[in-house]
């Protein structure tokens, strides 16, 4: 019943989907107002049904419909409720309902705003939309449905999943599930995938405006305008979900460190990237009617970054790409990415000439110059981490080219591995650079700056920079490249805070406190000062990572009973270890470990532990934390002697600074919920601009 | 007028001077950062019996073929344990790191390495992006000059509505003021 339900309304939602997308562009072409309204009814109805479908996916999951292939996989009946419900996104098919279901709401509350200032926008962003969601919904429904039956052969052998019910079978209902995976089971990455994915789906909208704004052939901003919050709050739970994803690789994956480069993190990260160099640019052409084509292009690259962030982590490529050939997930993205960024391209080319720039460069030493640089550098890692994520399975494609074709210097390539040194070495110069033209960037003046009115503005923060240098030197950071990048983020972080005190010192000349001066100014100008935020955020953040890249300690030794190691100034002895199974079918293996500081003071007993997952097989490590400030001390228990439970074997990170990584990533977030908090007054002034139509739809046919 | 024109002349001059200086600066800052990380190679100590440190040091830069994208030094799997074990009886046989990765690659592959050599095919990952970053920065040179002196100089640039943007930040601060003035 349940799965009937379910079944028909993701079936619907398709449905709904493809006949919002067709009445859209039939109704756009012949200009058919009722066929509009129509086709947004029709695409509006899809969240509600895929509600349906979404909660009827959960019920049989909370219910142990083990019967289903898809519970049977993510679930099993130790798992508590709360965790059944998120094993919604623990699986491929359920995931791809889930984005489907973020998808539709998102597009809904975009068709939800007032129609009438982009009324001739509005029926290409619902086909877009739309075509980009029946894509979605065509692959839970034809190739990873979630309400797939189990059925067992009347001859024997494996039951095999089916929608319907194949012949000489009859239905097949294990009694337990498999369970979640192991790894998936921690609060982490319960909000993890659902802060990613809304982020992967908000960047759709300004995509949409983007497309329908080329199609019906406006020039102006309008587009950038009406997004400008979506791209906001999808870069918001973007970064949201790539800080909560190191959390979770730092608390449970445990190898000391939060990101590792992997190419999971990778597909995340790039649309990041492209959205971060799209959110400075359109700045540009905001202010200057700049910059117009290459606003698009950065959209059109984001939303194929996104489909191609989901293609990675979904089609199994990157274990190999038989695991690509075998699932016809892997072929349709690829040709999903393919016809859509075509398809952008040419339609951006059609109206090249209509986009060119309403202004012209006044300066070299402008902030328009610096924005340029800022999204190079961007763009440049973006690059980077793109062909590393990639290398690996170039590799291996010529590689298996080579043997089918027979052609021996094809065969000759090896698959590679592409790790953190490469992204270090390439990246890292990158990221530094980047750090510090968001110090100098702010300080250039639009249009045209002269060298002199930035040095006015540098050189206390330039000064101030030299005694925290020598500060970091005595405090340990010896060595040039650590220095390097602690002067960096400090001169940045001293311009950045320089920027806020110049604009209380402003409003104080006119008779406000200090800190109602602060308040007023990031109310009324929200963007600037929570990019300003955001900015001090990312300095918080480099003083983590620089502290915790560059200094981290680590050791490993087997220890008996009551004795210790010295590690980092730190000493920690070994007191015990319990071995004891739990109710939700784990066996856990519990030390117990001191931990002394250099003065011989307790200061810490951490319970460093292992589980084995019973049903899997699969080890977890657990690390036991002290966490300060200054740094974490994070133990993990990594063998164990069995007989007697005399010995184990411990590896201890000490990583400084780590947590202003987190700190950092707080202020960044509210920096960005500053510059994302709706303002009534824009609004107002947004309302009472005249709506530029006749002059700004140039190349309109 | 024409010393007015030396003057503009002269402060363009002297505004790309300060734009290629900045530029050259972080290129100095980009290539010793390169050069730092690239030479600045960790010294192994060598003792009679190899430490679980000095293990983890030579397999931290490994990856076993089955475990996808976690190092050999924190992967907790049997195969990665047997995996370490054989790098401390090399270590114990006297064979230095260079010896050891060798020794794994020639078994399993090039996979092997956290990050491919930079030669024969696998040049490309290191060489690739570099070049990129390259031709970026030359389009966008290219695009500035192109912005900078575009083919019909009109006398008067024409009317904009996108110049009431602040044009500078002290500009920005008079408008601050003037706004609150206004409001009060």
């Amino acid at each position: 019943m349940t799965l009937t339900l379910g079944l028909t309304s993701l079936f619907l939602a398709f449905a709904c989907a493809i006949y919002a997308a067709v009445a859209a562009i039939v109704a756009a072409q012949r200009k058919l107002n009722a066929w509009i309204d129509s086709a947004r009814n029709a695409a509006m109805l899809t969240w509600p049904l895929l509600t349906l479908a979404a909660l009827s996916i959960i019920t049989l999951i909370v219910q142990g419909h083990f019967e289903v292939e898809y519970v049977y996989r993510v679930s099993s009946l130790s798992m508590p409720w709360y965790l059944r419900v998120t094993a919604l996104w623990g699986g491929q098919a359920g995931s791809l309902l889930f984005w489907s279901w973020l998808m539709s709401a998102f597009a809904s509350a975009a068709m939800l705003r007032r129609w009438d200032r982009d009324r001739s926008l509005m029926p290409y962003v619902i086909a877009v939309t739309m075509i980009t969601l029946a894509f979605f919904l065509s692959l839970t429904l034809f190739v990873e449905n979630p309400f797939n039956r189990l059925w067992q052969s009347n001859f024997g052998g494996e039951p095999t999943p089916a929608l319907f019910q194949p012949a000489n079978t009859v239905p097949f209902a294990p009694r337990d599930g498999q369970g979640l995976n192991p790894l998936l089971r921690h609060p982490g990455m319960i909000i993890h995938p659902p802060m990613l994915y809304l982020g992967f789906v908000s960047f759709v909208v300004p995509y949409a405006f983007a497309i329908a704004a080329l199609i019906i052939g406006r020039t102006d901003d309008e587009w950038i305008r009406t997004t400008r919050r979506w791209t906001l709050v999808g870069w918001l739970f973007l970064s949201l979900g790539l800080i909560l994803g190191g959390r979770w690789a730092y608390d449970v994956l445990g190898w000391g460190g939060y990101w590792g480069w992997d190419p999971v993190e990778n597909a995340a990260l790039l649309p990041w990237l492209t959205g971060t160099a799209f959110l400075h640019s359109v700045i540009i052409q905001e202010k200057r009617g700049m910059l117009k084509k290459w606003n698009m292009v950065l959209i059109i690259l984001t939303y194929a970054l996104v489909i191609f962030g989901t293609f990675l982590t979904r089609s199994g490529v990157l274990s190999s790409v038989h695991a690509f050939a075998q699932s016809a997930i892997g072929p349709l993205f690829f040709a999903f990415i393919g016809v859509t960024f075509v398809a952008s391209m040419t339609l951006l080319f059609n109206r090249w000439e209509a986009l060119s720039s309403e202004t012209e460069l006044d300066s070299l030493l402008s902030r328009e110059a610096a924005f340029l640089l800022n999204n190079l550098l961007f763009i440049g890692i973006a690059f980077a981490t793109l062909w590393g994520t990639i290398y690996p399975l170039i590799t291996e494609t010529l590689h298996e080219i080579g043997i089918y074709l027979n052609i021996a210097p094809l065969m000759a390539i090896e698959k590679v591995t592409v790790g953190p040194p490469y992204y270090n070495r390439v990246n890292g110069p990158l990221l530094l650079a980047l750090v510090l033209l968001m110090g100098v960037a702010p300080l250039v003046a639009w249009r045209k700056a002269s060298a002199r009115s930035l040095g006015r503005l540098m050189w206390i923060p330039a000064a101030l920079t030299v005694p925290a240098l020598i500060a970091f030197y005595f405090l340990g950071a010896k060595t040039p490249v650590a220095l390097l990048g602690y002067g960096i983020a400090a001169f940045v972080g001293l311009t950045t805070l320089s920027e806020f005190v110049r604009g209380v010192m402003a409003r104080m000349r006119l008779g406000e406190n200090p800190f109602g001066a602060l308040i007023t100014l990031a109310a009324r100008n929200r963007r600037r000062y929570g990019g300003y935020t955001i900015h001090l955020g990312v300095v918080v953040m480099a003083f983590g990572v620089i502290g915790s890249n560059f200094f981290q300690v680590e050791t490993q030794a087997t220890l008996a009973k009551g004795e210790t190691l010295t590690v980092g100034g730190f000493t920690m002895r070994f007191d015990s270890v319990v071995n004891f199974p739990t109710e939700d079918q784990r066996d856990v293996i519990r030390a117990t470990v001191s931990v002394f500081d250099s003065s011989g003071a307790q200061i810490a007993t951490l319970h460093p532990r292992r589980d084995f997952f019973i049903d899997s097989g699969q080890p977890m490590t657990i690390p036991g934390v002290r966490s300060t400030l200054g740094e974490d001390f994070y133990v993990l228990l990594v063998d164990w002697q069995p007989i007697g439970a005399s010995g184990a074997t411990f590896k201890v990170y000490v990583n400084p600074l780590i947590n202003l990584v987190w700190m950092g990533g707080l202020i960044f977030i509210l920096g960005t919920l500053i510059a994302a908090w709706p303002d009534a007054d824009e609004a107002k002034r947004y309302a009472a601009a005249p709506v530029r139509t006749a002059a700004s739809v140039a190349g309109a046919d | 007028m024409n010393k007015g024109f030396h003057r503009r002349e002269r402060r363009a001059r002297r505004e790309f001077f300060f734009f290629s200086a900045i530029s050259a600066c972080s290129a100095v800052i980009i290539s010793l950062t390169l050069a730092a990380l690239f030479f600045i190679a960790p010294t192994l100590a060598q003792g009679n019996e190899p430490t679980d440190d000095e293990v983890n040091a030579i397999a931290k830069q490994l990856y076993c073929p089955v475990c996808e994208n976690t190092p050999l030094d924190v992967c907790p799997t049997q195969a990665c344990t047997q995996w370490r074990a054989t790098i401390k009886e090399k270590l114990a046989l006297g064979w230095n790191e260079q010896q050891i990765k060798d020794y794994f690659v020639q078994q399993y592959g090039m996979r092997v390495l956290a990050a491919p050599p930079a030669q024969g095919f696998t040049i490309f990952v290191w060489i690739l992006p570099p070049i990129a970053f390259l031709a970026g920065a030359a389009v966008l040179a290219y695009y500035l000059r192109s912005l900078r002196h575009p083919a019909p100089a009109p006398a008067a640039a024409p009317p904009s509505t996108k110049s009431t943007a602040p044009e500078s930040d002290d500009e920005y601060a008079k408008r601050l003021e003037a706004e609150l003035n206004k409001r009060r």
